[in-house]
């Protein structure tokens, strides 16, 4: 009989009846190239894409993990020196597989840009002393944001070299993007609309066209990360609904900081047996005193928990009505370190995500 | 601001034991000097203090303690206007806001007993900039800033456009002199230096050397006097033109044109606002929960409004959790919780007749281990929370505990209310 240990590990019991899968056979994302990672403000969206970038390596691939808001949260969470532009290997993944990871800049984006199409060099530089590449990225509509997914969509593509000629095998097997939250994912990704009151024409519209091909192909999915709680909720299903009006390809809600119920099977009976004499016995039988005070505090903790997961309950309701795939990552009691990053990989891949 | 009663000597046996009881004691950290405690009902109840603004990461609760705030100030006798961002729909919908519409509304079911009131208000951004567009020129001119795409990109997109405009509206508040207290939340910025930085910013811009460059041909007649700029500038020029196309230039030197002639006063009412922050009678509040990051921004923003000399009045630190239980420790709690769970394992082969059954020994043992997870999570909010005390040891913190429920009515707003006080 399998002992059932009350932990956090139980938020993942709904999967632990699958045998343990082969990386990448058939996770609910197959042929998904470029997953963006969304969410509310303190859900942990950072952590979470580095999670995926992490589960998606395993097995000898190769993921890029891009940050486009300027925070170094990926670097922070590596517990790495900040990350220039320019894509170094940040991680390894059990089984060979490598993160690299990738801060795009969106002033030095366009100077590269620039540069590729239009050689301007040193031009280029003269236009930055100007001010005019704060203007273009700044100011001009959506030009920033096509220059951000532009650069994305780029490693997306890109191709290693071929033997005589032949099309080379993709240089990442998938990128991972830590994209802005929920509130501004919509508009971060529909490129096209934003640029088209400007560049009804020209390069910046044909670059324009061509990432908006990428994002609604189904090579890429938008996740979305929430937290049980009423406002990230909320959120999400407003985004859903905006991604969904948008025509952007909608991926899965990822639950962050779940919290497991005190015993898995029912949460009011539990609450019904767990009298104070119950718990004085049971403290004795473990050897601890179980004063008065001790007694009654646990008791209370016993609550608050229950009442956190009541409400806990609803708000998953509401996500599972969304009718995406859903997966849960539990609280790390610790926080997330390093260590903690590779344990939401592994609970990813368990679930299917990778 | 009194320093809390607990000396650092007796705070060296503690473990991570902030009482629910005692709520909102600022536990000093081992070793370390005490923290000063923020007590937030002098502040608001002081007729000199007229504007708190309310700031920090994403995600902390920041809009929550800004109506909590106001609610207190309201029902201690304060007029008040509370100026949200974004609020969660059933607690706006508690304050009676329903709609994104710029105007003050009063809201209903707060004490008034003696003497203050409570009104709130939600920001529209765009509208707020298109009133400052109106007010400002002409309605031909006003039409055309409006209908231009870099307008409506900027008012609409622009990075820190939202930080901006509740700025603007602050300053509008405060102008319009009807509130002895206004109290603000700010965006949910990338990071909480936008909203500092981003008056300067757009003021900077459209004061910059570019927009002079491109608004000086539309001002003599169209883009034929590009010709007259130097031959460097030509090349430049040219580059923008093959990049964005001409029409394009034509856009953004019609937008910088407009706004050159209708914006000349946009400079200055920057800087007034920027005044208004670093006023007597305005004080700062930086919100944050006790994770790395939100403790991460709170610090750089305490060093910055530092920096900026504008008077920060303290810390205030939601969702800590808490423990009445610190005597049985996280190691002995899981300890306990497994000897249990092996009993349990002892029971299902051979039940004995009296004492818990297994079922229930699992039900104690998963109590004991979710004490355990608790205990550790309150050790890390601690450790979390002395690094940002060691390194600011001069802020005055206050601690709201972690409540099992979202807010969303009065009630729950007065409950943090008293946590605050």
């Amino acid at each position: 009989m399998r002992r059932r240990v009350v932990s956090l590990d139980s938020v993942s019991q709904v999967t632990e009846h699958d045998s343990p899968r082969e990386p990448g056979a058939d996770s609910d994302w197959e042929g998904v190239r470029l997953h963006v990672v969304s969410g509310k403000g303190g859900t942990g969206k950072t952590s979470v894409a580095a999670a995926l970038a992490l589960a998606l390596a395993r097995g000898g691939r190769r993921t890029l993990l891009v940050e486009v808001e300027g925070r170094q949260g990926i670097a922070q969470l590596f517990e790495t020196a900040e990350l220039p532009y320019e894509e170094r290997k940040i991680a390894v993944a059990p089984g060979g597989g490598e993160v690299f990871a990738l801060a795009i800049d969106p002033e030095e984006a366009l100077l590269d840009y620039l540069d590729m199409f239009y050689h301007l060099g040193r031009t280029g530089k003269g236009l930055k002393k100007l001010g005019a590449i704060d203007f273009a990225t700044t100011i001009a509509p959506g030009l920033r944001d096509v220059l951000l997914t532009g650069k994305a969509c780029e490693a997306v593509r890109r191709r290693l070299k071929g033997e005589r000629g032949d099309k080379g095998p993709w240089a990442y097997d998938a990128v991972v993007m830590d994209a802005p939250p929920t509130g501004r994912i919509s508009r971060f990704l529909n490129v096209n609309t934003e640029v088209a009151g400007l560049a009804r024409f020209g390069p910046i519209h044909s670059q324009a066209e061509a990432v908006m091909r990428v994002l609604r192909s189904p090579e890429t999915a938008v996740h979305l990360v929430t937290l049980l709680e009423e406002m990230p909720v909320q959120e999400t299903v407003d985004g859903v609904a905006e991604l969904r009006g948008t025509g952007l390809p909608v991926g899965g809600v990822v639950v962050n900081m779940a919290r497991p119920p005190l015993q898995a099977d029912d949460e009011n009976d539990a609450g019904r047996r767990l009298t104070p004499e119950l718990l004085d016995a049971g403290l004795r039988a473990a050897g601890v005193r179980p004063t008065k005070a001790l007694v009654a505090a646990l008791l209370g903790e016993a609550d608050e928990h229950a009442s956190r997961i009541v409400l806990e309950t609803e708000e998953r309701r509401t996500v599972r009505g969304l009718g995406l795939p859903v997966y849960e990552l539990p609280l790390l009691p610790d926080g997330v370190d390093l260590g903690g990053l590779y344990r939401l990989a592994e609970r990813l891949r368990e679930q299917g995500v990778a | 601001m009194t320093p809390v009663a607990d000396s650092p000597a007796n705070s060296t046996s503690r473990s991570p034991s902030r009482s629910t009881a005692k709520g909102k004691a600022a536990a000093p950290a081992r070793g370390s000097r005490p923290v000063p405690q923020l007590d937030i009902d002098p502040l608001i109840d002081d007729p000199d203090t007229r504007i708190v603004v309310c700031c920090g990461s994403g995600g902390v609760g920041k809009t929550t303690t800004a109506a909590a705030l106001a609610l207190r100030a309201a029902e201690r006798g304060r007029d008040v206007v509370v100026l949200t961002i974004d609020p969660a729909r059933r607690l706006a919908q508690s304050m009676g806001l329903t709609e994104l519409d710029n105007t003050p509304r009063k809201v209903a079911g707060v004490d008034e007993t003696k003497g203050g009131s409570l009104h709130a208000m939600m920001l529209d951004m765009k509208r707020t900039f298109d009133e400052i567009v109106e007010q400002h020129a002409d309605r031909d001119r006003a039409r055309q800033i409006l209908e231009n795409p870099f307008y409506q990109s900027l008012s609409a997109g622009f990075a820190g456009t939202q930080e901006y405009m509740a700025m603007e509206k602050l300053g509008q508040l405060h102008a319009g002199g009807s509130w002895d207290l206004i109290i603000v939340d700010t965006p949910p910025s990338r990071s909480a230096l936008d909203f500092l930085d981003a008056p300067q910013r757009l003021g900077s811009f459209l004061d910059g050397r570019l927009i002079r460059i491109l608004s000086a041909p539309a001002k003599v007649g169209g883009r034929g006097a590009l010709k007259f700029l130097s031959a460097g500038m030509g090349l430049m020029t040219g580059a923008l033109n093959k990049v964005v196309g001409a029409h394009l230039l034509t856009d953004i030197q019609t937008f910088v044109a407009a706004l050159d002639t209708t914006f000349g006063g946009f400079r200055k009412r920057a800087d007034a606002t920027y005044k208004l922050l670093q006023a007597r009678g305005t004080a700062f509040l930086v919100v944050a929960a006790p994770e790395k990051d939100a403790l991460r921004e709170a610090a750089y923003f305490v060093e910055r409004l530092a920096a900026e000399s504008m008077p920060l009045a303290g810390l205030v630190l939601n969702r800590v959790h808490e423990t009445d239980a610190a005597q049985l420790s996280a190691e002995r709690s899981a300890a306990a919780a497994e000897t249990l769970l092996e009993q349990a394992l002892d029971e299902d082969e051979a039940p004995s007749e009296d004492g818990p059954s297994a079922e229930d020994l699992r039900l104690v043992a998963g109590l004991l281990t979710l004490h355990a997870e608790r205990l550790r999570m309150i050790g890390r909010e601690e450790r979390v929370r002395t690094r940002f005390t060691s390194i600011h040891p001069e802020v005055p913190l206050v601690e709201v505990p972690a409540l099992p429920g979202d807010v969303h009515d009065l009630d729950g707003l007065r409950a943090i209310g008293r946590h605050l006080g």
